[in-house]
């Protein structure tokens, strides 16, 4: 008999609910067995200086220590219940918050979960071999954290297949183990998550284009008249925000280390610039263009019915809901979308339901720029005149109306041709890639030292100095 | 509401045609590789049939299904060397999501009910070149295969799904749309597939399908193959159906030339059929003709003719305008069938046929004469046929009759002209109706003694007298009462209720026994449009009125 109290910390009375226990004999020995196999690579000896959340109260959910990874304890945590917290949109709002899912919402609700459950253990995957290439120990034991919370994340979504959706939610559970990313016979569910995520340049892009989506589908579903989603949701938010801190500032001291290097050699020129063993900015543009723009296709089309049904329904609320000032119900409301029309771009107004993947999308561009802004302003402080721009909404998509177009950063609709000819100017190519990787043929991992592409941050994890022995090898 | 009548007013303003050739193909790539052939969906988002909605995802209205339609055709004639097809899909993960639900909600109940009717027709086409072409069908369903999408799957003779943990088929109508898998889903998931009547529920009420190795537990595909090995597989199923087929290697095909057809005021006009629409009496006359004279019949000069050759050329010619009239004229609610032509060329023709089943080309025209009868005897018009001074009643023209509601012949007195009446083998079998019986059987409820007595007088020529006792038609009005009778029939039957006589002529024409087909286009096709006509579809707040707008489904929730 498994002491799961002591081994999975949890608040929600896991010790006493036999249904759980039940499903998470089976699966708890099963999500080992993938962790063992998918997990960072011959990461599972080593200690890690990482945070686990034992409780939900403010000094419990980040609790440092070190913890060999295999041994870390995956809880299942929801925000506390407010008895009083209603559906707060759609045909349910103003009843009580559900705390059962409603029969006629079962599948759907499902669907929800078991797509979101999806890209959690898909990060794991992609990113499972960088440790061998890390820039720094600090870096080593970030992208750890990340990948524990990731696995808690599913965790977290595996507790409400679990607890709520019987026998189906079991298999749901067990297949979240079985795909794989980029794994052709048996990919994960989402595009974007079957696309390789080969150098830490691309890793920091990651967590910070695309986490950002986990960040706004999560706050999507914190709005959701079913409850126990929704307080599960708020508190994977906490952690969330962890990931894009990684991602943001390993991109801004990837740029500050290039500025300080072309302004300590004064050079301009891309090639000037590798040559000073640094990523030039024009390239870390291109990967920019290239994680924003596939992560944009993973809100969806621009039209969908399923959002609408998901939002009237009472099931995924919009960004902030509670905080718009609106009915709620989006009975007449219209919203702009563009599509391309005789090789234009027009935009025209749709009923606001239809649209709420594109709503969600405009505001994750909004808090994407302010990002980008920051990066900005390490390169306007260094004093070089480079600009990083958010190239336009349609460029390089594969879903909703701009898929099957070609359509510059700049937003101008172009021949096949013509985008050919510049596509390498965009979009990373192979030599990109190759420099990139040729950069980080090995790890550094000498407490307080740093690859030379990269900068120190500005201070340590839970105020620990720059040096700290943040992973022991054993 | 405003747009269904505008959709309404566009159908009347806009013919369909349904003719088209594999250049002029938005929505479907055919290929050929040896025996195999692979029909590829690849559905263009804007090249609806109507406009309003965009066909994303692979899903379909009309004009894709007459591609599809047109497809089937050219692999039976002009390709004798197919053995089997892969219907498979060129969009990455989905394989076709179904009808189009925006082109649903928009269309009028007529229109709706005339496509479920086409489509079903040709998932027929299918199973009736299985059956009797020798072509064998493999649905490669490499991505998410719903509704409409699964029911073309089911017309296969197998199932391919791929096992990537994400593709499903499935059935979503009822939980999705509040309406049923009406293009044959439901039937053919119990009759053919033979899935048991829970899982059947369960799968009809579960939006999101079955997938893998359950999905092949419930028998509802054949087997699950990873994506990496799918293509190989269903290669190899391909040619392994092929090796069973008995169409030959070396043949030339037929080419199906397009028809030569006039369009105007007056009606259709073709080569050997015409049609007259008399919109005030709100009739159609179809006068199919026969030759004139009996040539001498030879493989060769008839692979010759082709296209041309009558029965083929007629048959094709008839299809047209069935289809045109169907879709179109919907106000002609009594088409009334004539012949003219020479008997005797008719039943050499029919001869021929069936003394050359073993030749592929023969086989095919037979089965285009059919497919294209059994379109009548489901078609919601009524139907008489008027046998007249001059008429052509033999053989496989007498089906025309047969398939008719009622059957009028002159009890002509004048002298050489008086209308006859001829049997020929063709009309005990090689032309079953949706029923699986000829339709002298279903006439006369499959009693041995009269179909032996019938079968005793094929050959010989009956007059009007020597037909109504022997129950071949309905009535034999002579020269004196013959104009006001037929007048006064068809000006009764034209001021009945027309759904009422739809729903009589339905129940009449195919008697007690049930085959799958007679299951989809009464049982199934029935309900599905009583369910099109009711509020929980197709009102206000009905599902299938709100699909795709967020604005929550309103039932009323009484059961009927």
């Amino acid at each position: 008999m498994i002491n799961y109290t002591e081994k999975i910390p949890n608040n929600v009375d896991l010790g006493r609910d036999r249904i759980l226990q039940r499903a998470l004999e089976h699966w708890q020995p099963a999500y080992m067995g993938w962790w063992y196999d998918m997990g960072p690579n011959e990461s599972h000896n080593y200690e890690v200086y990482l945070r686990t959340a034992i409780s939900v109260e403010p000094d419990g959910w980040a609790q440092f220590g070190y913890v060999k990874m295999p041994e870390y304890r995956w809880g299942i945590f929801l925000q506390p219940r407010d008895e009083k917290r209603e559906v707060n949109f759609g045909i349910h709002k103003g009843q009580l918050a559900w705390q059962e899912v409603p029969g006629e919402y079962r599948s759907t609700l499902r669907r929800v979960i078991v797509t979101q459950g999806d890209t959690e253990p898909a990060s794991v995957e992609q990113q499972r071999m960088l440790g061998a290439s890390c820039p720094s120990m600090y870096d080593l034991r970030n992208i750890f954290q990340v990948n524990v919370e990731e696995g808690r994340h599913l965790w977290a979504m595996v507790y409400l297949l679990h607890r709520y959706f019987g026998r189906d939610g079991r298999e749901e559970a067990e297949s979240l183990l079985a795909r794989r990313s980029g794994d052709a016979d048996n990919p994960r569910i989402l595009g974007a998550f079957n696309e390789p995520t080969p150098d830490w340049l691309a890793f920091y892009m990651f967590t910070f284009f695309t986490d950002r989506d986990g960040k706004f589908q999560l706050c999507a579903l914190a709005e959701s008249g079913f409850d126990p989603l929704a307080r599960t949701c708020r508190f994977m938010l906490t952690e969330e925000a962890h990931h894009m801190f990684v991602g943001e500032t390993g991109v801004g001291r990837i740029i500050q280390r290039t500025c300080e290097a072309m302004k300590e050699h004064k050079v301009e020129d891309p090639s000037d610039v590798r040559a000073l063993g640094v990523i030039d900015l024009p390239t870390i543009q291109r990967y920019l263009n290239f994680h924003y723009s596939v992560t944009l296709d993973l809100y969806g089309s621009d039209v969908s019915s399923n959002a609408a049904n998901y939002f009237t329904s009472g099931l995924k609320g919009r960004f902030r809901e509670t905080k718009l000032d609106d009915d709620h119900m989006l009975t007449d409301a219209e919203y702009p979308v563009s599509e391309v029309i005789g090789g234009k771009i027009i935009t025209k107004n749709v009923p606001a339901l239809t649209a709420l993947n594109e709503r969600l999308r405009d505001d994750y561009i909004e808090e994407i720029a302010d990002g980008v802004g920051r990066w900005q302003r390490i390169i306007d402080n260094a004093g070089i005149p480079f600009r990083l721009t958010l190239p336009h909404k349609g460029f390089h998509r594969a879903i909703g109306n701009f898929a099957g177009h070609t359509i510059s950063p700049d937003g101008e609709v172009l021949s096949e041709e013509a985008w050919k000819n510049h596509e390498s100017e965009w979009l990373p190519n192979s030599k990109d890639y190759g420099y990139v990787q040729s950069l980080m043929s090995g790890r550094v991992v000498e407490p307080g030292k740093f690859a030379n592409w990269i900068a120190p941050p500005a201070r340590g994890i839970n105020n620990q100095p720059l040096n700290f022995e943040y992973v022991r090898f054993n | 509401m405003d747009v269904v009548a505008t959709q309404e007013s566009h159908a009347k303003q806009e013919a369909v045609d349904f003719q088209v050739d594999p250049s002029r193909y938005k929505h479907w790539r055919l290929a050929f590789d040896g025996p195999v052939a692979t029909l590829t969906m690849d559905v263009a988002e804007d090249g609806g049939i109507r406009p309003g909605y965009k066909l994303k995802l692979n899903s379909y209205d009309l004009g894709v299904d007459i591609e599809l339609h047109d497809a089937l055709q050219r692999i039976r004639f002009e390709h004798p060397e197919i053995r089997s097809v892969i219907i498979t899909s060129a969009k990455n993960r989905i394989f076709c999501s179904g009808a189009n639900i925006y082109m649903l909600g928009l269309s009028s109940h007529a229109w709706k009910v005339n496509f479920c009717k086409f489509t079903n027709e040709t998932r027929n086409g299918i199973e009736d070149a299985s059956t009797h072409s020798g072509l064998k069908f493999i649905a490669a369903c490499n991505g998410t295969t719903a509704g409409g999408g699964y029911e073309l799957a089911l017309a296969c003779d197998e199932i391919i799904l791929v096992d990537d943990r994400s593709s499903a088929v499935s059935l979503p109508e009822l939980p999705l749309l509040g309406v049923l898998p009406g293009t044959g889903g439901l039937t053919r998931v119990t009759d053919k597939r033979k899935v048991r009547r829970d899982h059947a529920d369960i799968f009809c009420t579960n939006p999101d399908g079955v997938r893998g190795q359950r999905a092949k537990e419930w028998r509802l595909v054949d087997d699950t193959v990873k994506p990496q090995q799918f293509a190989e597989h269903v290669k190899q199923r391909a040619r392994k159906l092929a090796e069973e087929s008995d169409r030959p290697a070396g043949a030339n095909g037929v080419a199906l030339t397009p028809l030569k057809r006039t369009v105007d005021e007056a009606g259709l006009h073709y080569g050997y059929v015409d049609v007259q629409c008399n919109r005030e009496a709100r009739t159609a006359t179809l006068t199919v003709r026969a030759p004139e004279s009996v040539t001498d019949l030879t493989f060769e000069k008839v692979i010759g003719a082709g296209a041309n050759w009558w029965p083929l050329q007629m048959a094709r010619e008839l299809d047209d305008a069935i289809l045109t009239l169907r879709a179109g004229e919907l106000d002609l609610g009594l088409w009334i069938f004539k012949t003219t032509g020479n008997p005797d060329a008719v039943l050499a023709i029919d001869e021929f046929i069936l003394n050359h089943q073993h030749n592929w080309f023969v086989r095919e025209v037979l089965g285009m004469m059919r497919r294209t009868f059994a379109r009548i005897d489901v078609t919601s018009r009524s139907i008489y046929a008027i046998l007249e001074p001059g008429s052509c009643v033999a053989g496989t023209l007498l089906e025309l009759a047969l398939a008719a509601d009622r059957i009028y012949m002159r009890d002509t007195l004048e002298d050489g002209n008086a209308p006859s009446m001829a049997l020929s083998n063709m009309n005990f079998g090689p032309l079953p109706m949706v029923n699986k019986l000829s339709r002298l059987a279903a006439r006369f409820y499959s009693d041995e003694a009269q179909m032996e007595t019938l079968r005793g007088a094929i050959g010989k020529k009956l007059s009007a007298r020597e037909a109504l006792d022997a129950g071949l038609v309905t009535s034999a009005p002579d020269d004196l009462d013959w104009e006001d009778e037929i007048r006064q029939a068809i000006e009764s039957r034209a001021a009945q209720s027309p759904d009422a006589l739809t729903g009589l002529e339905a129940n009449l024409r195919f008697g007690p026994a049930e085959t799958l087909e007679t299951r989809i286009f009464g049982r199934l096709s029935a309900w599905q449009n009583w369910i099109f006509n009711r509020p929980n579809a197709v009102g206000t707040n009905g599902a299938l009125k709100v699909y795709g707008t967020g604005a929550p489904v309103k039932f009323t929730w009484e059961r009927v």
